[in-house]
């Protein structure tokens, strides 16, 4: 399958595993449940990679102390109107300093992809039936922004200039 | 007031260049109706009973001459001649084609408007007192913060899809003219203890099928304070309020759930660790923008008018309407004057193109050009010169714009209803107009005294029937348009939602309903009593039971 990531459509490499499947050799992302019952067995294959996913009821907190252990944290957005996301997603980035790739997954789409990757997300996993080509256009849907977020940390009032 | 620089010039271009593309993917399929439908609704277009509805924000309620003479030109090219002016000082129009949309929108660009989040489950338009600037009872004039607010607001990439739509409110007078306690978020211009100035907020309050009065969240904030504070108010509401129903997913909703107690708690944890210390507003910024709004070179005058004073004692007509419709300025010789848009035969709140391009006339030659929209629906010019009232009102006649009956039974706020809106139970037009027609006698009403008379087409609740002194809330039985009786409610400082007195009435018998309440209140009433006060030292029961008795 085919992500944008860092602006850039790439083939993916990490696997969504569920609840009570076998965990396949490789990069996996997990749920946030299954972390918590799969800890230490999930620690030790690190080396392979591991994500985690949290649905949109599950916030910042939730993981906040577990960070290290991740190299993706996938955000879901079980409709493009959950807007929970963005707020679960800046936090990780501007309160928990999180530093790895912050995915979007769910229904994720052209038009939303700009506010997205302004709260931090950098991996957007395209809704299948839509163009991942088109979506690439979004980042450069506006190039001013009045406040600051993940992106940009000074508000347009000190940018003017 | 707020002048673009090349900033947000940029920003609208981008803006119109993304919703230009947005409707060219929907006129080609790319995109279903309801993939379309936020990012119209994000817009300000709303698909209505006939047409699309265009919802043009006022911010704050104020426009430039320039701006309504535009705003005049799409009535008139993309529209059917008319627009009308809402309960949240924006404009609306009624008969948008789709194709015309993009160009719609450069043409508001032009004079630095825009149709941004008057619609969607995002920051709407920010209101506030309609003589912000003017009034005599103001600590500071809000419009600076207003404009702040707007700013930090405009296409928040966290809060542009939160549970539910979210308005604010400011106001920087003693006496609330913003309903502010009808709002999701508002602000109060106050001083703490130590005298300084700083904002009360207010969180909570909401009209539609469950109306609250706000509650108190903080006493006080400095001002520096206002765009982080307000950032940790939506995160909490982003993150917790309900999304599993939409008549539970106000804010109001997750405080009376939480409330208010905890739901500050959770706002303070969030602002104690604020990921935006960015946002705190240094005095070189406040300064940046109170310079927008400062006040003008007015001049020196004279606290009275000969002629005017002449006038009021020779003419009843214009009496009655310096009474009613025109307000003390802060600056000696100078009036706040409202233009009345109830008049009889016009749907409260609308505007002819002509109207408004003459109307823009006036402000130029008796209102440095400035002019604002009120949430009840009607127009102000903020600084018209004592002396050339005579004048402006002759004027004012001759455009249907002089009803003296601003504040009284027939200043009615009243949605679209029936007539266009598709969610709709009822037409509240009609209703309005029959009561404009039965209520004709000026004496009469004058001698009411102050009443708000408010009507909602449906439970959403857009003409404020909760604020109501006297609400009129239509529904629907059986496929048929029938309207409840609400008395009590109120708007201003004694905010309160009013009661529905029983069973609903159909469309003739709510106007004889509401004569039978004026008579109970002439009846009953202490000598210049507000209507809301008798009601509220009566109760209901006199009034039900006038009302009913040969029901």
């Amino acid at each position: 399958m085919q992500i944008i990531k860092k602006r850039r459509i790439v083939e993916d490499d990490w696997h969504h595993v569920e609840d009570g499947a076998e965990l396949p050799e490789g990069k996996v992302i997990v749920s946030l449940s299954r972390w918590q019952s799969d800890r230490e067995t999930l620690i030790g294959r690190r080396n392979s990679g591991l994500g985690i996913r949290l649905a949109s009821n599950e916030h910042a907190d939730d993981i906040a102390p577990d960070l290290e252990h991740f190299e993706l944290v996938a955000l879901n957005f079980p409709t493009f109107r959950d807007g929970r996301a963005y707020t679960t997603a800046r936090l990780l980035r501007e309160r928990h300093g999180y530093q790895g790739e912050l995915r979007a997954t769910g229904d994720v789409l052209r038009d939303q992809i700009f506010f997205m990757h302004r709260c931090g997300f950098d991996a957007f996993e395209v809704r299948a039936d839509r163009s991942i080509d088109e979506a690439l256009k979004a980042f450069d849907d506006f190039s001013v922004t009045y406040q600051p977020a993940a992106d940009e940390k000074q508000p347009l009032w000190r940018r003017r200039g | 007031m707020y002048q673009y620089d090349q900033f947000d010039h940029q920003m609208l271009a981008d803006r119109n260049r993304q919703f230009r593309s947005q409707v060219e993917r929907r006129l080609t399929g790319a995109l279903t109706e309801e993939e379309f439908r936020p990012l119209r609704l994000m817009n300000g277009l709303y698909l209505q009973l006939h047409a699309y509805m265009l919802r043009v924000a006022v911010p704050y309620g104020l426009l430039s001459s320039a701006q309504l003479r535009q705003l005049a030109m799409i009535a008139r090219k993309y529209d059917r001649g008319y627009g009308h002016f809402t309960t949240r000082q924006n404009l609306q129009y009624n008969w948008i084609r789709l194709e015309d949309m993009p160009d719609i929108l450069d043409a508001l660009a032009e004079v630095e408007m825009h149709a941004i989040q008057t619609s969607g489950n995002c920051i709407r338009n920010i209101s506030t007192d309609e003589f912000a600037g003017v009034a005599r009872d103001e600590i500071e004039d809000p419009r600076p913060y207003a404009e702040i607010l707007r700013q930090w607001s405009t296409f928040h990439p966290e809060f542009s899809y939160l549970p539910r739509k979210f308005k604010i409110a400011l106001t920087g007078a003693t006496r609330d003219r913003a309903a502010v306690a009808f709002h999701d978020l508002a602000f109060r211009i106050v001083r703490n203890d130590s005298g300084e100035v700083g904002f009360q907020v207010i969180v909570g309050g909401g009209m539609g099928r469950t109306p609250v009065v706000g509650k108190v969240l903080k006493e006080w904030i400095p001002k520096r304070h206002l765009l982080a504070y307000s950032e940790s108010v939506m995160r909490v509401y982003n993150g917790y309020g309900r999304r599993d129903n939409i008549y539970k997913a106000r804010i109001k909703i997750l405080v009376n759930d939480l409330g208010v107690e905890e739901f500050a708690r959770q706002v303070d944890e969030d602002f104690a660790r604020t990921i935006t210390p960015e946002l705190e507003l240094e005095e070189a910024e406040l300064e940046r923008m109170r310079a927008f709004f400062a006040p003008p070179a007015y001049r020196e005058l004279p606290e009275r008018d000969a002629a005017v004073d002449a006038l009021l004692e020779k003419d009843k007509r214009f009496r009655m309407w310096f009474e009613r419709n025109v307000v003390a300025h802060k600056q000696p010789g100078y009036a706040i004057v409202v233009l009345s848009l109830k008049s009889p035969g016009v749907a409260p709140g609308d505007a002819t193109d002509d109207q408004m391009e003459a109307v823009a006339r006036l402000a130029d030659e008796f209102s440095l050009g400035l002019l604002r929209t009120t949430f009840k629906q009607n127009l102000v010019l903020s600084d018209v010169e004592l002396s050339r009232l005579p004048e402006l009102w002759g004027r004012l006649k001759a455009l249907s714009m002089a009803s003296p009956t601003v504040g009284t039974l027939t200043d009615i706020i009243c949605c679209p209803g029936l007539d266009y809106c598709s969610l709709a139970n009822a037409r509240s037009i009609p209703v309005a107009e029959k009561l404009i027609d039965r209520f004709d006698d000026l004496d009469f009403i004058h001698d009411l005294g102050d009443l708000r008379l408010n009507i909602s087409g449906c439970i959403n609740a857009c003409g404020h029937h909760h604020a109501g002194n006297i609400g009129i809330l239509g529904v629907d039985k059986k496929g048929e348009e029938f309207y409840q009786l609400t008395l009590g409610g109120s708007p201003e400082d004694d905010a309160s939602i009013g009661k529905i007195m029983g069973p609903a009435f159909s469309q003739d018998e709510i106007v004889s309903a509401i004569e039978k309440v004026i008579e109970v209140f002439l009846a009953r009433r202490e000598p210049e009593e507000r209507f809301v006060d008798c009601y509220r030292r009566l109760g209901m029961e006199p009034f039900k039971e006038r009302v009913y008795a040969d029901h």
